[in-house]
């Protein structure tokens, strides 16, 4: 199967997959070898969310293969402010350039916009839902960490709107893998997140906590997401549950030594400074890896003669 | 054949309490207390002078309690039947003409429904401006956002789009 737009993980293979990882790991060991590949290629970048890494990566991404972006600028000084529908923006961009990528906060968003283009469109994070090129960012971080399969991985934080945490939940999926879902109960995934993965893993390999404390010791790799203060009606309730879902040294003495600490970032105070100098850090290792990654991803996208997918998996 | 049909089920008291249609369609076997909603689905309100009969929780061998709901001069639409199986998979429809029975089948499941129901997560794209058709695709047990991937299992007939 050939894919036009990247809209969820559920979409991909493992075939899919590892054509990508493979492909950005070539990248990473030889930029320049594509240096080249897409210049005079545009690439519209559509965020109606305020992102920092996710943009800046898709732009050096590009820049990196030879092309260039277009910006609609923030969503204050758009036709957005003018009432101009979702629809409408992405049927005139797709008009000025090769490619889309579209953060948005409503869920479903890049779906529905998908419906709406022709050219390649690439979901950078649509609401609660997801957001598929950081899983890939991900899963080539966690490899190159501790492999994919026999991995026993922890997920612990906003479970619930976690969007990143959806996105690599049922990517994992593709692989053997035991998944620990570690969150406060008002924080924990969402029912049809949950539905999801016991239809596609038969649920054995799905487990959720409200403490860290009993799988700590098991696991290869711990995914710390920001429990985010805001999503709390009530400071105290916030305060309750804030402490207990934090990593420093202390935490990590019941961890194994070859524990990988992962994060998609931006951090606050999840994760203790002490931790960065670690062997356990890989999270600005994980922030690099989307440039790479990125650039893997829009060159399939992009090229006719790649695409993603193509996998005799699925 | 009379339009009483459900004579197996041994209420023809009870039926008769509904009266006879003579051109229209007898929606019956309707999970008791469903009645409303199937009208709500099919846009009955009584506003427009539609002549409706409506049996609710009467008692069904299959069912224990039925709804029946008779409509006067309307011959269901596929897609109206698509929707009603939503709330009432075990729905029989009965098309009359003249007071005879001429069609009869049981409701069954779409894998799909478009432009019937509104998805009920207020994060969802489809509840602002934009100019989407809703799309749920029909689970076993509920249905689910095609574009927010939202599930819903109960109070379905609440999201009915009307």
């Amino acid at each position: 199967m050939r894919h036009d737009h990247l809209i969820t993980s559920k979409q991909l293979s493992r075939g899919d997959i590892e054509t990508v990882l493979d492909y950005a790991a070539e990248i990473d060991d030889d930029p320049s070898a594509v240096a080249d590949r897409h210049a005079g290629t545009l690439l519209g970048l559509l965020f109606f969310e305020p992102s920092t890494r996710t943009k800046m990566s898709f732009e050096t991404a590009m820049k990196r293969l030879g092309g260039d972006v277009v910006d609609m600028g923030s969503v204050e000084s758009s036709s957005v402010t003018k009432g101009e529908t979702l629809a409408d923006t992405v049927r005139v961009i797709e008009g000025y350039t090769d490619a889309l990528v579209l953060r948005h906060p409503k869920q479903g968003a890049a779906t529905m916009a998908s419906e709406f283009v022709d050219v390649p469109l690439v979901n950078a994070g649509d609401g609660a839902g997801h957001h598929p090129t950081q899983t890939m960012l991900d899963l080539y971080t966690i490899r190159e960490n501790a492999g994919l399969d026999d991995l026993t991985i922890g997920i612990m934080g906003d479970l619930k709107y976690g969007r990143t945490v959806h996105s690599l939940a049922y990517a994992l999926t593709n692989f053997d893998t035991r998944q620990h879902f570690i969150s406060p109960e008002s924080l924990q995934l969402p029912r049809e997140v949950v539905y999801d993965l016991h239809q596609r893993q038969d649920g054995t390999g799905i487990k959720e906590h409200d403490s860290l404390e009993d799988v700590l010791p098991s696991l290869d790799v711990l995914y710390v997401t920001r429990i985010q203060r805001e999503r709390f009606p009530d400071e105290n309730e916030y305060q309750k549950v804030a402490g207990e879902y934090q990593i420093d040294g202390d935490t990590l003495e019941a961890a194994s030594d070859d524990l990988t600490v992962m994060h998609p970032l931006p951090r606050v105070d999840e994760i203790a400074p002490e931790i960065d100098e670690t062997d356990h850090a890989a999270y600005f290792e994980q922030a690099h890896n989307g440039v790479p990654v990125r650039m893997a991803l829009l060159d399939l996208l992009l090229s006719d003669d790649k695409g993603i997918g193509g996998g005799t998996d699925e | 054949m009379s339009n009483d049909h459900d004579h197996h089920d041994g209420n023809d008291a009870h039926e008769l309490r509904v009266s006879k249609i003579r051109d229209g369609t007898v929606i019956d076997h309707v999970h008791g207390g469903q009645a409303l909603n199937v009208l709500a689905i099919l846009g009955i309100d009584g506003s427009n002078g539609e002549e409706v009969s409506v049996g609710m929780n009467v008692p069904s061998d299959r069912l224990a309690r039925k709804d029946i709901v008779k409509v006067e001069g309307r011959e269901l639409s596929q897609d109206e039947v698509d929707v009603l199986s939503l709330i009432a998979p075990d729905a029989t429809i009965n098309i009359v003409r003249d007071y005879d029975v001429v069609e009869k089948h049981r409701v069954e499941r779409p894998d799909v429904v478009e432009g019937v129901l509104s998805c009920p997560n207020a994060g969802c794209i489809t509840t602002g401006d934009e100019p989407v058709t809703s799309r749920f695709s029909v689970l076993e047990d509920g249905v689910r956002c095609s574009y927010c991937e939202t599930i819903v299992r109960d109070e379905i007939a609440a999201l009915i789009d009307t």
